[in-house]
């Protein structure tokens, strides 16, 4: 077990959008979130590295616990930074910084203080390649970001989030924007990467669901609904709603 | 893995990083102080020196040679008359201008010159700009030392302002919107007049109140084209009580306006005299501030539907 959600409830304002959420993060494994536009999954996601913190008038209430050492990453005396130096994450559309390609990935450790050359060269290129992508980049690393594909940009952003060893890694509908050969080339390196970090995925697409991750779960306005291993839950799910949502009836 | 001590590592890093953060803040609070301590100080200065001559006389009298009866009622309406005239011309002309620049003009050498040279304009003296008006609208043209001309004058001085607002307020619209309203069949003056424009009006007049709140304040272009610094009377009125009813003789009218009254009372060696300056700066910042105010709202107002 890496993480767990204990009856956590998350609020816009007055606005409820999660209602006590339970769920374990297996470790060294993918889960996926799956559900229909508007039930909080994304919202589920951003609790983990508090990035609604960012913005006034957010509340959480409940807990998220971060194993082994059981520190919970809601609490208001752990520092939100100090847990997004643990977790990294991915967004839904690659966001890279208008700097090189190797300044992006070397950006997670300068804000940690690696000042060495040799270390960031290192550590980049260790990340670029577990990220499937320094044989395409390794002769133009000075070339600005931008000027990569838009799967090589989301790859971009893999080796961003990897580049600072993080405990747990989150990806927020990652493929959304992708065509489907680059959203292959993410799904294979996220089935890849769980053997050296947790994985925790938020989609929109079933059959990804189904294709890259170990445990799924269902949520729908705010609840979750089913939790299990991604193929039990997919042959046979022990709620109606769930089945009416894989099955395409409704969603 | 030893977790508990990289925690421990972590927490050290922030709170070392963390100093940095506190420290800008500070710096951050300070440079800000830096203005709106002036900017108090000065407003306060100015109040406490003007407040107590603020009278409804002193808005609704002429100027006169004994401060005690001395009033500013020329010198507002003059301000008010000539903004509008400010406005009027500048709008029409810089909306069009920056509209023209950002979705017809080719982009090329020219444009690209045209471009620096606008916003280089935004830069040249004002005085400048008075020159070329007392040549061209008093003379040339023959306006005469008139509300007109410094209308004119006014407008030409915050043209550059409302262009690169226009221009920046366009440019943020997504280029989705655009390719939307193309492809429905959209001819380019459709789409400029249905979206360009009403999207990018809060910025638009943003800018436009940036504008006028500097055109208010300008002594010297104004002095240059004549405006008068004594004055007992006031433009003929804009309504007429026989056909047609509505009367442009006020354009033709000798004025004055706020900063010169300002200007000539401080000018002058009597104490009294000088507070009246005083109330009179705290009537036009007031006046400046009333249009912001007015922005603000036009903005919220505007923006309202707007996510982007």
């Amino acid at each position: 077990m890496k993480a767990e959600a204990r009856s956590l409830s998350f609020y816009y304002g007055d606005f409820r959008a999660l209602n006590k959420l339970d769920l374990a993060v297996h470790e060294h494994r993918v889960t996926a979130l799956i559900g229909p536009s508007g039930c909080g999954k994304s919202t589920f996601l951003r609790c983990f590295n508090r990035m609604h913190d960012l913005y006034p008038g957010n509340r959480y209430e409940g807990e998220i616990r971060l194993h082994p050492d059981n520190t919970n990453l809601l609490a208001p005396t752990v520092d939100p930074i100090e847990v997004r130096m643990r977790l990294s994450m991915v967004f839904q559309k690659a966001n890279p910084f208008p700097k090189s390609i190797f300044e992006n990935v070397a950006y997670g450790l300068r804000v940690r203080g690696e000042r060495s050359r040799r270390a960031l060269e290192d550590k980049v290129e260790a990340a670029l390649r577990s990220a499937a992508l320094w044989e395409e980049v390794k002769d133009r690393l000075e070339d600005l970001a931008f000027n990569l594909s838009g799967g090589q940009q989301q790859r971009l952003c893999i080796a961003r989030a990897l580049a600072t060893d993080p405990e747990l890694l989150l990806f927020d509908e990652p493929t959304s924007a992708l065509d489907p050969i680059a959203t292959a080339s993410i799904e294979e390196l996220i089935t890849e990467l769980k053997a050296r970090v947790t994985i925790l995925i938020v989609t929109h697409n079933m059959q990804q669901a189904a294709r890259v991750s170990d445990y799924t779960a269902y949520m729908y306005l705010g609840e979750l609904i089913e939790f299990g291993r991604t193929d039990e839950l997919f042959i046979r799910p022990r709620h109606k709603q769930t089945e009416d949502y894989i099955t395409g009836r409704f969603g | 893995m030893a977790y508990a001590k990289d925690i421990a590592e972590i927490r050290a890093l922030i709170a070392r990083h963390k100093r940095r953060d506190h420290f800008f803040a500070l710096l951050g609070l300070a440079a800000l102080l830096v203005g709106v301590l002036t900017f108090t100080a000065l407003f306060v200065d100015m109040a406490i020196d003007g407040v107590p001559r603020l009278t409804w006389d002193f808005l609704t009298n002429f100027p006169s040679r004994r401060p005690e009866r001395a009033g500013i009622l020329s010198a507002w309406v003059g301000s008010c008359l000539v903004m509008l005239v400010t406005a009027f011309f500048a709008v029409p002309l810089g909306v069009a201008a920056g509209v023209y620049l950002e979705e017809y003009a080719p982009k090329n050498w020219i444009t690209d010159i045209i471009e620096i040279n606008i916003t280089n304009l935004a830069g040249v003296p004002s005085i400048v700009y008075g020159l070329l008006a007392l040549g061209l609208f008093v003379y040339q043209f023959g306006l005469g030392q008139s509300i007109l001309s410094a209308g004119l004058t006014l407008a030409l001085l915050i043209l550059p302002v409302v262009i690169v607002a226009t221009r920046e307020s366009i440019r943020s619209i997504p280029q989705g919107i655009r390719e939307g309203a193309y492809a429905l069949g959209g001819t380019r003056w459709q789409v400029c007049r249905d979206h360009i424009i009403p999207y990018s009006s809060a910025g638009i007049l943003t800018g436009v109140i940036i504008g006028m709140a500097r055109a208010i304040g300008e002594t010297a272009p104004v002095i240059t084209i004549g405006a008068l610094t004594f004055i007992a009377f006031l433009p003929p009125a804009p309504l007429k009580a026989e056909a047609p009813f509505l009367s442009f003789d006020w354009v033709m009218s000798p004025f004055s306006v706020m900063p010169i009254q300002m200007f000539n009372w401080t000018s002058r060696p009597e104490a009294a005299f000088h507070q009246n300056a005083a109330a009179a700066g705290f009537v036009l910042v007031l006046m400046t501030l009333a249009m912001n105010a007015l922005a603000i709202y036009l903005r919220y107002r505007l923006r309202k539907n707007i996510k982007w």
